[in-house]
């Protein structure tokens, strides 16, 4: 052999070599997703935020507050203690205060008309942590878990109801923030991620009921389950837009603008996400 | 007295299967909080399940665990109807029991 032809031939074997390894990252992505996924299915069985909804339904029937009440007469927009299917409905107009009002500020409503706390008491802690668990997120993973399996149902017919999904579309498409960041800027687009998080594509119906309707749900990396509040309150602290007051008014447009978006689908949590 | 867990017990051909759920912090007693300041230890050291009386399941876990252990493990010569109870205590002498009926 000669210089020339071992040089071409290790020149051939590096390519061919390179040429591996780039179909083989290909495929170990394609592969980390399905690993992914089987993982998730095995941990759905034991899914800690049944203990959260376990919890919550202690709370929704214990008497409480100055007013020593339970919540059994809480109006989820159903009738008065109607719980099961309330959430796939919500957010949604009560004529009773004349706004529109998601679950989370719904509970603040009647845990402070029906038991009488105060607001800072009906909102205290809304986010736990170990050691500090919230009673908030206890009763939303009840009333939500009381949905499961049911088909997302947001009706958006009264006038403040569409003012409020146009609103939270408004805002779905505004960017702003020192990284001039919009939900569209991350969850429009197929297969985009940030590091190795996958972001849902919201303008793909498919993905827009998943995603929604798998929130709220037990955080394995916070040990806790975090209500859409959260969820939306986390968006926006990484687009670096102002820290969102628990129970804003814009927390509950963009609910709703990605709950209608998200009609039809079998709603499924709460879930278990990393 | 800590929280309640969740077990689940069911009866699939000759075994029992059982899969519990268990609320509790497991600190490690080396994380930080916020201020700087040790979280103290706290963690479930040991378990233990029997089935009618019989011991029929015993584990040491300690703070390589995470928060709220999930544990799923099945036994034979069980049967519908049975009591399976479950038993943890942990590193502050606190302790937890709670049982189920086979399905």
């Amino acid at each position: 052999m000669t210089i020339m032809n071992i040089k071409r031939l290790l020149i051939f074997f590096a390519s061919v070599l390179s040429m591996c390894t780039l179909t083989s990252s290909v495929s170990a992505q394609d592969n980390t997703s399905e690993e992914i996924e089987k993982y998730r299915e095995l941990l759905a069985d034991g899914n800690p935020a049944e203990l959260w909804e376990l919890t919550g339904e202690e709370l929704w029937y214990r008497e409480a507050g100055p007013k020593n009440k339970t919540l059994e007469t809480c109006d989820l927009g159903k009738g008065p203690g109607i719980v099961e299917g309330a959430y796939v409905e919500m957010p949604r107009y009560f004529s009773d205060v004349d706004k529109v009002m998601d679950l989370e500020q719904r509970l603040i409503y009647c845990r402070m008309m029906i038991q009488g706390l105060s607001r800072e008491q009906a909102t205290e802690r809304p986010f736990g942590s170990a050691g500090n668990s919230s009673d908030i997120e206890a009763l939303v993973a009840y009333v939500t878990g009381q949905s499961r399996g049911m088909k997302i149902a947001v009706a958006v017919s009264h006038e403040k109801e569409k003012r409020m999904y146009e609103m939270g579309k408004r805002f779905f498409y505004f960017r702003a923030g020192s990284h001039d960041f919009g939900c569209v800027t991350c969850h429009s687009g197929e297969n985009k991620r940030i590091r190795l998080q996958e972001l849902p594509n919201f303008m793909n119906v498919e993905q827009a009921r998943k995603s929604y309707g798998s929130w709220p749900a037990y955080r394995v990396s916070q040990g806790e389950v975090r209500s859409m509040q959260h969820r939306l309150y986390d968006c926006l602290r990484q687009q670096r837009c102002p820290e969102a007051i628990y129970g804003t008014d814009l927390v509950t447009a963009i609910s709703l603008y990605l709950a209608k978006n998200a009609n039809g689908g079998t709603y499924d949590a709460p879930a278990m996400k990393r | 007295m800590g929280m309640p867990m969740l077990i689940r017990a069911k009866q699939k051909g000759e075994n029992t299967e059982v899969k519990v759920l268990v609320k509790h912090d497991m600190e490690t007693g080396r994380r930080k909080d916020e201020a700087g300041n040790i979280v103290p230890a706290h963690f479930i050291k040991t378990i233990s399940a029997s089935c009618e009386g019989k011991i029929i399941f015993e584990g040491e876990l300690g703070p390589a665990v995470s928060k709220d252990p999930f544990l799923s493990f099945s036994f034979k010569n069980g049967k519908k109807g049975d009591k399976v109870s479950i038993t943890w205590v942990d590193n502050k002498d606190d302790s937890r029991t709670d049982e189920t009926k086979i399905r």
